[in-house]
């Protein structure tokens, strides 16, 4: 076993299980979508890039490609809604909430493909 | 290879990248949980993440506006200065590591690498890869430099890369300081790049040139490579696997000495035409047949050895330890004392050659022969560039310069194939032709030596003179060899051959026809190649220079002079 793999492994999982949490639950409703959750998605997200740099593999690349288009769609969620709740005062409106977890979701799904990454790398492992 | 420092950034600056996330997660996590106060002191909200996100990014990076945007209260205060030191400790790592990245050799020379790979890709112009830039690569290097060709210079010696720099060429010169005998090296300075000519090994090393042409026969078997060697075994080595050309300096002076004893107006002419071209013109050599004394029978004095008996120089040799010396007298010594010299028979002998491989000892035998007898013919090895001065200094009536003798061959090869041709033809003639041709040069050059270069009369390199060749145009040489500033003046240049299909024409006469396609031999300075080589290109040069019009070449100019010169013929009628 080695160290370096399960750190990595365990970021990569947490920032699509994060992501999913805040992901899940009806698109409209603010008091379903908790603001910490986002934070923690985009700050696992960042560190799951961090962690993939220096890897010049195709695979790696493919890794660090998925990574940054989370944490692109994750920063614009996290900047609609400060911009909702504090620049503008409109608040937490079904329009804005649903436009903040739609952004979460496509996150989401380049989380997915990172995991399904990760699933096929281990997988064509054969160590 | 280009991406690999953005790699290497990235892979060092992952653990305060990480670092540098994790405290600004803690920082802004807890910032939005410890609750306020408001301006009445009673409890507030705490801050949303939002302000919790402005509050720590201008906290972390020093700049400090204050609680913003209510005053704070107590708690947040001791939450805020636990982190202050978090964020501090994360962004001193960060900074240091990027700058300890920065100074890093590794990091500095990958970064050097790639600013060469990409010079060398970027070359558009056909270049030559000079492997080893010592003495001999150096002026190998300068030559190349005033003929206009570019090259890449690969040099072990990371100081010698440096002075490079410092020198201050007219052509963009990409120079690697990397060990020539690694294939890789080679590769990045363009070994298969498209516009490679040749490759000159010349370094001091015996094994490091060979591994290069090796090298080079393997990866780019199209094109030549020229290499120097200076023991037997490595040049049969080299020339077993096809290398081009080898230069073995020894060799090739010790023939040079042979020919000038056995023909010296033949020597003078391949001297003239094969120097570096618009150096000072060299002293003319004559030296004289009888008995000699050679100092150093090493591979230098077997080479002399072997070359100057059958001219019909009787050697007597000195030298310190015993050696093989067959039939030839040898005494004991090093020639550096007047009683060894004496013994070897100075007085009665006409010529002595100082063939150590010590520069010092060269000298003081030079010196001491000479005080013994004056009229003697003093041959002087060099060994080491540095002493130039004292070899001036005392004058000898022959100095040899292996890094001299094999930059001129290089260049000679490289620069003019043309040359080996007219060399070879020149064995049929006899020393009157020579010296004829010699004191033609000598006049032409005024005191310095010619560039000897050719050039095809084709589309390519002589745009103008072609076209009118293809149209049957009858043009002679002597029309051609003219001033192109005044036509009145004739042009200081020499025909030396012209190669015609599989026919060579030595020296041909003024009246000599020019066809297309003929390749012609130029002995010229250099100002008088560009003079010919702007006549041969520009069709308005070439006007000038056959029939004494002044054209602009423009269009319409031209069409109003042939309708004024059409009805001037109509009104004659």
């Amino acid at each position: 076993m080695n160290l370096e793999k399960v750190i990595f492994g365990f970021f990569i999982v947490l920032a699509a299980t994060l992501n999913f949490g805040f992901f899940i639950g009806d698109i409209e409703r603010p008091e379903l979508h908790n603001v910490y959750e986002l934070a923690a998605a985009l700050i696992v997200s960042l560190i799951a890039t961090a962690l993939k740099f220096g890897d010049r593999t195709q695979i790696g690349a493919i890794h660090l490609s998925t990574s940054l288009v989370a944490d692109l769609q994750l920063i614009a969620a996290a900047i609609t809604w400060g911009v909702a709740v504090h620049v503008t005062g409109v608040g937490m409106t079904p329009h804005v909430t649903s436009s903040v977890v739609s952004l979460s979701g496509g996150a989401l799904f380049a989380n997915i493909v990172s995991v399904v990454i990760l699933i096929v790398e281990t997988v064509m492992l054969r160590r | 290879m280009v991406n690999s420092a953005f790699f290497l950034v990235l892979r060092r600056m992952r653990a305060p990248i990480i670092v540098l996330t994790v405290i600004y997660g803690i920082a802004v996590i807890g910032l939005t949980l410890v609750p306020g106060v408001d301006a009445e002191g009673r409890p507030a909200p705490p801050l949303s993440f939002f302000h919790a996100f402005y509050f720590i990014s201008y906290t972390a990076t020093t700049i400090g506006f204050g609680e913003i945007p209510t005053a704070f209260s107590d708690a947040q205060r001791l939450w805020v200065t636990i982190c202050i030191y978090l964020t501090v400790v994360g962004w001193s790592y960060s900074v240091l590591t990027l700058i300890a990245l920065l100074q890093d050799r590794g990091f500095q020379k990958t970064l050097t690498v790639n600013r060469f790979v990409r010079r060398v890709r970027r070359l558009k112009e056909p270049f030559y890869l000079v492997c080893g830039c010592g003495e001999t690569g150096n002026l190998i290097c300068h030559t190349l430099d005033r003929l206009g060709h570019a090259f890449v210079v690969v040099e072990k010696d990371d100081l010698r890369v440096q002075e490079l720099d410092l020198q201050d060429f007219k052509t963009d010169t990409p120079a690697l300081a990397a060990d020539a005998r690694k294939p890789d090296n080679l590769l990045l300075a363009g070994l298969k790049h498209a516009k490679c000519r040749a490759v000159l090994a010349v370094t001091n090393d015996e094994e490091a040139n060979l591994a290069i042409a090796i090298a080079v026969r393997l990866l780019n078997p199209c094109i030549p490579v020229i290499a120097r060697a200076r023991t037997p075994s490595v040049a049969a080595n080299m020339a077993s696997f096809g290398t081009d050309h080898i230069i073995n300096p020894f060799a090739r002076f010790a023939e040079h000495l042979a020919l000038a004893v056995a023909a010296p107006e033949r020597f003078r002419l391949i001297e003239l035409l094969t120097a570096l071209p618009q150096t000072p013109m060299p002293e003319p050599h004559r030296p004289p047949a009888g008995r000699w004394i050679l100092c150093g029978y090493g591979r230098f004095g077997h080479l002399l050895a072997s070359h100057l008996r059958p001219a019909g120089i009787e050697l007597t040799i000195i030298e310190p330890e015993s050696a093989d010396s067959g039939s030839l007298p040898t005494i004991r010594g090093y020639g550096t004392e007047a009683e060894t010299l004496l013994q070897a028979g100075i007085a009665e002998a006409s010529g002595i050659i100082a063939g150590s491989n010590d520069d010092v000892n060269n000298l003081s035998i030079a010196v001491t022969a000479n005080e013994l007898k004056p009229s003697l013919f003093v041959v002087a090895r060099q060994n080491h560039s540095v002493n130039t001065p004292l070899f001036a200094a005392y004058g000898a009536d022959f100095t040899m310069v292996p890094g001299r003798i094999v930059a001129q061959e290089c260049i000679a090869i490289l620069t003019t194939p043309l040359l080996a041709a007219f060399l070879d033809l020149l064995r049929e003639r006899d020393e009157a032709w020579s010296a004829c041709l010699v004191g033609r040069l000598e006049a032409q050059g005024r005191g310095r030596t010619p560039a000897v270069w050719s050039i095809k009369l084709n589309i390519a390199e002589s745009q103008a003179i072609y076209r009118l060749l293809m149209q049957h145009r009858v043009i002679s040489l002597g029309e051609i060899l003219r001033d192109g500033t005044d036509r009145g003046t004739p042009l200081r240049a020499t025909t030396l051959l012209v190669r015609r299909d599989k026919q060579l024409i030595l020296l041909p006469p003024d009246d000599f026809r020019l066809l297309p396609g003929d390749e012609l031999l130029l002995a010229s300075s250099l100002a008088a190649r560009r003079n010919l080589e702007l006549t041969l290109h520009n069709p308005n040069e070439l006007d000038y220079v056959l029939t004494g019009r002044e054209t602009s070449g423009s269009w319409l100019w031209n069409r109003g002079a042939a309708r004024a010169k059409a009805a001037g013929l109509g009104s004659s009628d």
